[in-house]
């Protein structure tokens, strides 16, 4: 459907492209700027910064009032292990619906689907109950802690996720497990020493998009972490941007690049990946 | 397949007692406190988990349950307990269920006038521990070193007196005497001490007084009575009441049936609000949708051209909205549309003058703008994304065939590039709106709902989406949480977005593969 273009041509297709790179930017551009500017104030900020300084960054590591270092180790802690439990509860339960045949399987894939589609979220309230009834008898699981959070997170991540390795596992042809259970393999080692190593990228992609999805999360996060020291990056970033921009700007320039570098150095290099397990469920974003 | 070998088996069957053992404890101490709901969860887990470690039939349920055990207990059992509480009257002041408050009523008490009293002195050991003793007026003497008070002689061989005869220690415990006695006051304050079947309880420095219950429940009758007054209290809609009107708190939570539906029907103000918050969530979903949309689809477009270079480069870059972990864009943006300082209204002002400085969190127009405006800017790099998938996919043959029959540019774009894009982005168009629909994070960073609307009748913000309102009504109400309403919302929500699912069902082929049984 296209033809080389004339030099006019190339200058307006260009051109239109670095507009839509600008727009992008626009906010990335003056965050960096704001994080090496030496105030530390919105209205103050200059474009570019007249004599650029790493004391925000400092701030961020040394002041015991900005306890964002304690927040970045909590959401990589409760994302990490989110990501890891997801994968291997996911990884046995889709192995099951993939090459067993029982019944209640086909209303369990049914089910399953049903599920999925319901955002966790909307239950907040009665997670937020329940969490509250679990702190009167286990108290390590309930309000303000992060295995409670971990146990909710991983509750919301089944669904979907299920669906969509077992969807993969489909795939994998089955003559080479039923080799090895010919050899005297449970089925259970076909799994760990066939399927698995088979599985890997879909692995990886549920590794990464699920680390990514609990590091964003918002929401349950708010109303499960009530104390400072709890809070999660995206709860604690609010709370200290509450305060007031005009006097903070600086610093939380800092904290938001530091926050967005880890992401953006999973994302960038393995965005194919990513996306298509994104949209490869074509269910949900 | 192979047997296990009979290790294995040991192994398996003592940790299965264990845990057993451990389940019948946890059992029992929740069946003590009345947590039938987690009690119920607790067996039937349990029983599960040992049918499935013992039956062969159950082996696939191995590898299902122990997602299963997650996937009920944190998104299935939430879904029905939201349902549930929509039909109660959950809400600050009836949060907890009739039981736990006649239970907590009935260990109140008051002291009656002509009650037994007592003069007390308090000795402490070296660990802290306190001993008690009483004395009235007749001389006779009570001692407790748990909670409860026995008859003590005066010539029991533990106590230790001075020369005055004044008791100075009892075993191991000293008297406490002077300020000392104040530290242990607030300590002794909380203590209810049983003498036979009355109860005593600390009333002053040096002073014990009977204590009785204030309330007595009578199931029978399922009144509550005053034992002060005499006054009876009956349960009306989970609040025990007076004949004359005065309540006793906290209340109760009860079944209402389908009031907090009816209420959002016909109760005028929740009704306005609703309606007002639904038609802005539509608005916002749809045009956050076409806007990024269109955008991703015209970048699309021009980086699919082969004639451009560097176009590896420019989706790279473009993508970085995208990359960016929504919170902390949505706070950064917040920043620049700062009013008095941001830096777009600084830019606006060089432009426009004093025009410029546009009221973006203060305006219900402006800063619904805004916010459609930065969440085009988060997503349009996956629409770009899903178009480039899209547009890759349509076959080049197609538009030679166009071009021999005499199609122009544009012909070719409206009738076949876009029919066949939306065909293969139609489920993830759909998908992204559900998505957007429910969108928490932008719309509560950014504005939390504000600016307020004048005489909303529950706190529902120009800004509000349905589900940042259900989030201010559960937690952020001015009238304490309404947490059934809430729900309530919730589950309204959850019908708007299954019919979308349910439409999109349509567009995939999810539901074949269920059927076809692969």
């Amino acid at each position: 459907m296209y033809r080389r273009h004339g030099w006019l041509g190339l200058i307006v297709r260009h051109g239109l492209i670095w507009l839509a790179i600008a727009f992008a930017l626009f906010p990335v551009v003056w965050i960096v700027s704001a994080s090496i500017n030496p105030t530390n104030s919105l209205q103050t900020q200059q474009l570019i910064p007249p004599n650029p300084t790493l004391a925000h960054y400092k701030t961020l590591f040394t002041d015991p009032n900005v306890p964002f270092l304690q927040w970045l180790l909590n959401t990589i802690k409760v994302s990490g292990i989110t990501a890891i439990g997801t994968v291997i509860l996911c990884a046995i339960g889709a192995y099951a619906f993939s090459r067993f045949r029982f019944t209640g399987r086909r209303t369990g894939l049914l089910g399953l689907l049903l599920v999925q589609m319901f955002p966790q979220m909307l239950a907040m309230v009665a997670i937020y109950l329940l969490l509250l009834a679990i702190s009167e008898y286990l108290p390590a699981f309930g309000l303000n802690t992060h295995p409670g959070l971990i146990v909710v997170y991983l509750g919301g991540a089944m669904g979907f996720n299920t669906w969509f390795m077992k969807g993969y596992f489909d795939t994998i042809p089955r003559s080479l497990e039923e080799s090895a259970m010919v050899d005297g393999a449970t089925p259970f080692r076909a799994f760990v020493r066939i399927i698995i190593p088979l599985a890997r990228p879909i692995l990886a992609v549920v590794l990464i998009i699920q680390f990514i999805t609990a590091y964003g999360e918002y929401i349950l996060a708010s109303i499960l972490l009530r104390g400072t020291r709890m809070y999660t990056l995206s709860v604690g970033l609010r709370f200290f941007t509450q305060e007031a921009y005009s006097r903070r700007w600086g610093t939380f320039a800092a904290a938001a690049i530091l926050g967005a570098i880890l992401i953006l150095l999973i994302f960038l290099p393995l965005q194919r990946m990513i996306i298509s397990g994104l949209t490869g469920g074509a269910v949900k974003e | 397949m192979k047997r296990p070998g009979l290790a294995s088996t040991l192994v398996k069957i003592v940790l299965l007692c264990l845990l057993d053992a451990v389940a019948v404890w946890g059992v029992i101490i929740l069946g003590s406190r009345g947590s039938y709901a987690l009690l119920g969860f607790l067996a039937v887990g349990t029983l599960l988990l040992n049918f499935v470690s013992l039956s062969k039939r159950a082996y696939p349920l191995r590898y299902l349950l122990p997602g299963l055990i997650f996937l009920f207990g944190m998104v299935v059992y939430p879904i029905v307990y939201t349902v549930y509480i929509s039909t109660t009257n959950t809400q600050t002041g009836h949060i907890l269920t009739k039981d736990q408050v006649v239970t907590q009523l009935e260990s109140r008490t008051y002291q009656p006038p002509d009650g037994l009293h007592f003069a007390s002195t308090v000795f402490q050991d070296e660990d802290g521990q306190l001993v008690v003793i009483l004395s009235d007026d007749a001389g006779a003497m009570l001692v407790a070193e748990e909670l409860e008070f026995l008859p003590l002689a005066a010539d029991d061989p533990r106590l230790e007196r001075d020369g005055e005869g004044r008791i100075v220690a009892v075993g191991d415990h000293v008297l406490l005497e002077g300020l000392a006695v104040f530290s242990v006051l607030s300590e002794l304050e909380t203590r209810r001490y049983t003498y036979g079947t009355t109860y005593l309880q600390l009333s002053g420095i040096e002073e014990f007084r009977e204590v009785v219950p204030l309330y007595a429940f009578d199931e029978g009758r399922n009144v509550l009575v005053d034992l002060r007054s005499g006054v009876e209290y009956t349960p009306v809609e989970g609040t025990f009441t007076a004949p004359d009107g005065s309540v006793v708190e906290p209340g109760f939570r009860v079944n209402v049936g389908a009031r907090n539906y009816t209420d959002i029907l016909s109760d005028e103000g929740i009704r306005s609000d609703f309606v007002r918050v639904f038609t802005w969530t539509i608005i916002w979903a749809l045009l956050s949708v076409v806007f990024s949309f269109a955008l991703g689809l015209g970048l699309a477009m021009l980086l699919n051209d082969p004639y451009i270079r560097g176009r590896f480069f420019y989706r790279s870059v473009l993508i970085v909205p995208y990359a960016i972990p929504a919170f902390i864009s949505a706070l950064v943006w917040l920043g620049l549309f700062n009013t008095e300082a941001g830096a777009i209204n600084r830019i606006l002002q060089d432009l426009f003058g004093a025009a410029g400085k546009v009221p973006w969190l203060q305006d219900p127009i402006w800063a619904k703008a805004m916010l459609i405006f930065v969440n085009t800017w988060l997503t349009f790099p996956y629409m770009m994304i899903i178009s480039l998938g899209a547009l890759q996919s349509i076959p080049g043959g197609i538009y030679e065939a166009a071009r021999i029959d005499g199609a122009n540019g544009f012909q070719r774009l409206t009738r076949i590039t876009l029919p066949l894009l939306l065909v293969s982005t139609a489920p993830l168009l759909i998908g992204s709106f559900a998505f957007t629909f429910n969108n928490f994070t932008v719309v509560f960073l950014m504005t939390g709902g504000r600016p307020p609307v004048l005489g909303a009748a529950t706190p529902a913000g120009a800004t509000d989406i349905l589900i940042s309102w259900t989030y201010r009504i559960a937690f952020q109400g001015v009238r304490g949480n309404q947490l059934a309403l809430a729900s309530a919302i919730a589950v309204i929500i959850f019908v708007i977005i299954a019919t979308i699912s349910a439409i999109n069902f349509r567009f995939t082929k999810a539901l074949e593969e269920v059927h076809r049984g692969v």
